[in-house]
């Protein structure tokens, strides 16, 4: 084993990781010094972050665009509201196990079609697969609550054996936390692997990732089930923050915001859609206090730009970087 | 019967004023390559001008072509500001634009014009008689209407020098340049037209159920799914799926609620993605 | 009239082009000779503005045509014939014919004249001139391109492999209407893979290797000393 030379830069995997310490002990404090309001917005920041990091294994790793997700997500709501509301007492593990089984099932039949179309085909059909989901949701009113949605009382937080306690807050917020950084980090790990390469090329150059030899359909199955499931993920942390399920979230405009998140803050960096998510709502935030519901003009317009002139993202001049 | 004969009636208007909508789209897409997820808030947008011209002057005819022209011109500014910038990127930016200009385009009518339904009184008063059914003359002058300006387009294109330019730029746009033809004015002037369309399309589709500022997204959907079953870029062929698709939505709405009914032009697309992936009525390539 | 000086070019990194250096006076016939995949079309694509030029120059009458677009060409008097042809597939032959012939500044004599002139040159386009021109054969559609090119009364007129694919039947009546577009004083730069026509037809030829100029010489030269050619393309 070599000895490192003197004066030989830090990998920039050091400076990453450091950066990424300093985030997550920011995330853990911030509910202690936050007021209520704000603290409700950081555990959001870190749910609709979650649903456009999975939509960023799609978009920015395989380069498929999918406008889909609101399906995902709703299906991962929808699912842990029918684990709430059926079985006595309310289990977390279960909401969160119907929940994933219900998204992983939508993702199975995604991932049938991702196969199948390409690009722009795909794109639609994920579009349209979302209303057809949303279409179901409203007007199966026996079932779903119809517009108005279902609303359930949060589960504890049950260990076997160690304890149960009601969440609060707080500790909501870091068991989000827990969950999303576990997320990350293994998200992280498939994107790094060789797996994770295969993707990327096929994002670069399908015929050719092909003409090597890989199985480009498998690998796709794979990344849609991933992001179906992160997806669903989010939606059960939702439903479990907010203590209901409304057909809004499975309307296409979440799908389209996801979109957003990704394209704001960068796509292919895992990262960046948290980012792109923060920034969003902040900027809706605070725009919607002068503007109320008209925030969206400029909210639309600084997306615009941004596609034209800044089209990496905020973040998206780490991709390199985070992806070597 | 009677409800399969007005039924047939309703597809057959409703495809006649979504093909409008969808010739646009499918000349847009088949010259420049954009999927123009904008195209039914500018339908939208040209009802909610319509409708404040018919307000002021109470001429509808009028609102027709002040709508048209005002949509036209907006179309061409929307297209020489956020996309020509974007001619040359992943075709994926060009409808993250055109979608965040469909945020935008939808909340600015809102603030504009407000959340209440706008009318837009009949142009034509009165119903036919067709056996002992009565069906709004309105509604068969919208159809007629419709199918006279596709049927212009379809001429413009086929005679007269800018249809050539329009052609050639579709088939090769390298070889239209080295010919002189100006392809970046012609992309512009093709999304303007596809612009006046949808707006004409908007008004003529007023009446028939109040405007509204999420009318556009039903149009939107509906003609993505109508250009893909067409075969996209095929004029002839989104307009005969056009009606193939209003006619099978609205024999489905006999049997369940309209907002399900929707779902029938869903399956039809998914069918034709999987199945005839280069459209329904497109003969199968070689 | 046009000068290429030391102009490089490149596609995406690729450094396709080095220092080409090419010249064609008015009224001259140019061949521009070389193996496959040399450069030679992209030469022609960096005077139209197709490839990105990332150095050097290119001048036509005087001006420089840094800042012009490909559609601004042919205004200018230079009409591309490209190695495919690119006949227009879906419109007739007469409508490939006027996106040339459409221009400001034709009357409708012009236009008269001008078709007249094609069609005796080429009277089987007469003959097809409703029909569909994918639907004609490759030496007809060749004969288009050719026709097409000159509805734009070009100063110039940038000719890449017209004889490719065609029988030796067709390879005559192009060498024909080389000469005839000579006759009429229109210039030629003539990218071919065809030697003996090139050296009928050309006064001068620039033989390329790997995206560079390697050999100038005039045909009668090369005529004369056939080891050039040899040693450049193998023949």
């Amino acid at each position: 084993m070599t000895a490192m030379p003197a004066g030989r830069p830090r990998s920039p995997a050091v400076g990453y990781w450091i950066g990424f310490g300093v985030v997550v002990v920011l995330l853990v404090i911030a509910p202690l010094v936050l007021p209520p309001f704000w603290q409700r917005f950081a555990t959001e920041i870190l749910v609709w972050g979650l649903l456009a990091m999975s939509s960023d294994i799609l978009i920015g790793y395989t380069g498929m665009v999918s406008f889909g997700h609101s399906a995902f997500f709703g299906l991962g709501m929808y699912g842990a509201a029918a684990a709430l509301l059926t079985m006595k007492p309310p289990s977390l593990g279960l909401a969160l196990l119907y929940g994933l089984v219900a998204a992983g099932a939508a993702a199975v039949f995604v991932a049938y079609f991702a196969t199948r179309l390409r690009d722009i085909y795909f794109a639609i059909s994920t579009l349209v697969f979302s209303q057809i989901f949303y279409v179901i949701i409203f007007t199966w009113t026996e079932v779903t609550g119809g517009e108005n949605g279902l609303t359930f009382s949060q589960p504890r937080l049950t260990i076997p054996g160690l304890w149960s306690d009601r969440f609060t807050p707080v500790t909501f917020h870091w068991f989000v936390l827990v969950v999303v950084v576990l997320s990350y980090l293994l998200v992280r790990r498939i994107t790094q692997s060789p797996f994770g390469m295969v993707l990327q090329s096929i994002r670069e150059n399908e015929p050719r990732t092909r003409a090597i030899g890989y199985h480009v359909e498998r690998y796709k199955i794979v990344a849609v089930m991933l992001s179906g499931l992160f997806a669903g993920l989010s939606g059960v942390l939702y439903a479990l923050q907010n203590k209901f399920a409304a057909p809004d979230f499975v309307f296409f405009v979440v799908s389209g915001e996801v979109v957003i998140f990704n394209v704001m803050g960068g796509m292919g960096t895992l990262v960046g859609p948290f980012a792109g998510a923060a920034f969003f709502l902040l900027l809706r935030e605070g725009l919607s206090r002068f503007l109320t519901e008209y925030y969206l003009i400029p909210l639309g317009i600084i997306f615009i730009i941004m596609i034209i002139f800044l089209p990496q993202g905020l973040l998206g001049f780490l991709r390199r970087r985070l992806n070597a | 019967m009677d409800q399969i004969i007005i039924q047939t009636l309703h597809g057959l208007v409703n495809g006649m004023v979504l093909a409008m909508v969808a010739s646009g789209l499918t000349l847009i897409f088949g010259i420049m390559d954009i999927v123009n997820f904008a195209h039914g808030d500018l339908m939208m947008l040209g009802a909610f001008v319509g409708a404040s011209v018919v307000g002021v002057t109470g001429n509808y005819w009028l609102a027709l072509v002040v709508a048209a022209i005002v949509i036209a011109v907006l179309g061409a500014l929307l297209q020489i500001t956020t996309l020509r910038p974007l001619i040359g990127r992943d075709p994926l930016t060009t409808i993250l634009a055109t979608f965040g200009v469909s945020l935008v385009i939808q909340k600015y009518a809102l603030w504009q014009w407000g959340p209440s339904v706008r009318r837009i009184s009949e142009p034509v008063p009165g119903d036919f008689t067709l056996f002992h059914l009565q069906y709004p003359w309105y509604r068969v002058a919208t159809a007629v209407l419709a199918g006279l300006i596709i049927g212009g387009l379809w001429l413009f294109l086929k005679y007269g020098k800018y249809g050539i330019w329009i052609r050639a730029t579709t088939q090769d746009r390298v070889m239209a340049q080295a010919m002189g033809i100006p392809v970046p004015l012609v992309y512009t002037a093709v999304f303007a037209i596809g612009s006046a369309m949808a707006a004409a399309s908007g008004v003529l589709f007023g009446p028939f159920a109040g405007v509204t500022q999420t009318m556009g997204f039903d149009f939107t959907l509906r003609a993505f799914i109508v250009v893909v079953v067409g075969g996209m870029g095929n004029l002839g062929g989104s307009i005969l799926a056009s009606i193939f698709v209003s006619l099978l939505e609205s024999y489905a709405s006999i049997v369940v609620s309209p907002a399900q009914a929707v779902i029938v032009s869903f399956v039809v697309l998914v069918l034709t993605m999987l199945f005839r992936p280069t459209g329904l009525f497109v003969p199968t390539p070689k | 009239m046009l000068v290429l000086e030391n102009v490089d070019a490149h596609y995406g990194k690729s450094h396709v082009l080095h220092g080409v250096s090419i010249e064609v006076r008015a009224g001259e016939v140019v061949g521009l000779l070389g193996r496959n995949g040399v450069g030679k079309t992209t030469t022609l694509k960096a005077i139209m503005g197709m490839v990105r030029r990332t150095g050097g120059r290119v001048t036509f009458d005087g001006r420089d045509l840094g800042g012009v677009p490909p559609h601004g060409m042919a205004g200018l008097g230079i009409a591309w014939v490209p190695e495919e042809r690119r006949i227009f597939r879906l419109l007739t032959v007469l409508e490939n014919l006027r996106t040339g012939l459409d221009r400001p500044g034709v009357t409708p004599d012009d236009r008269e004249r001008l078709l007249e002139k094609v069609y005796s040159y080429f009277p089987i386009l007469r003959e097809r001139r409703h029909q569909a021109g994918g639907t004609l054969s490759g030496g007809e559609q060749q004969m288009l391109a050719i026709a097409r090119a000159m509805m734009l009364e070009p100063k110039i007129i940038l000719l890449d492999e017209p004889t490719e694919g065609l029988m030796p039947r067709m390879v005559a009546q192009i060498q024909a209407i080389v000469h005839a577009l000579h006759r009429d004083g229109v210039a030629i730069l003539l990218v071919e893979q065809n030697v003996p026509l090139t050296l009928d037809a050309a006064g001068r030829v620039y033989i390329m290797e790997k995206g560079a100029v390697r050999h100038h010489a005039s045909a009668a030269e090369l005529r004369a000393d056939q080891r050039v050619i040899h040693e450049y393309l193998g023949v």
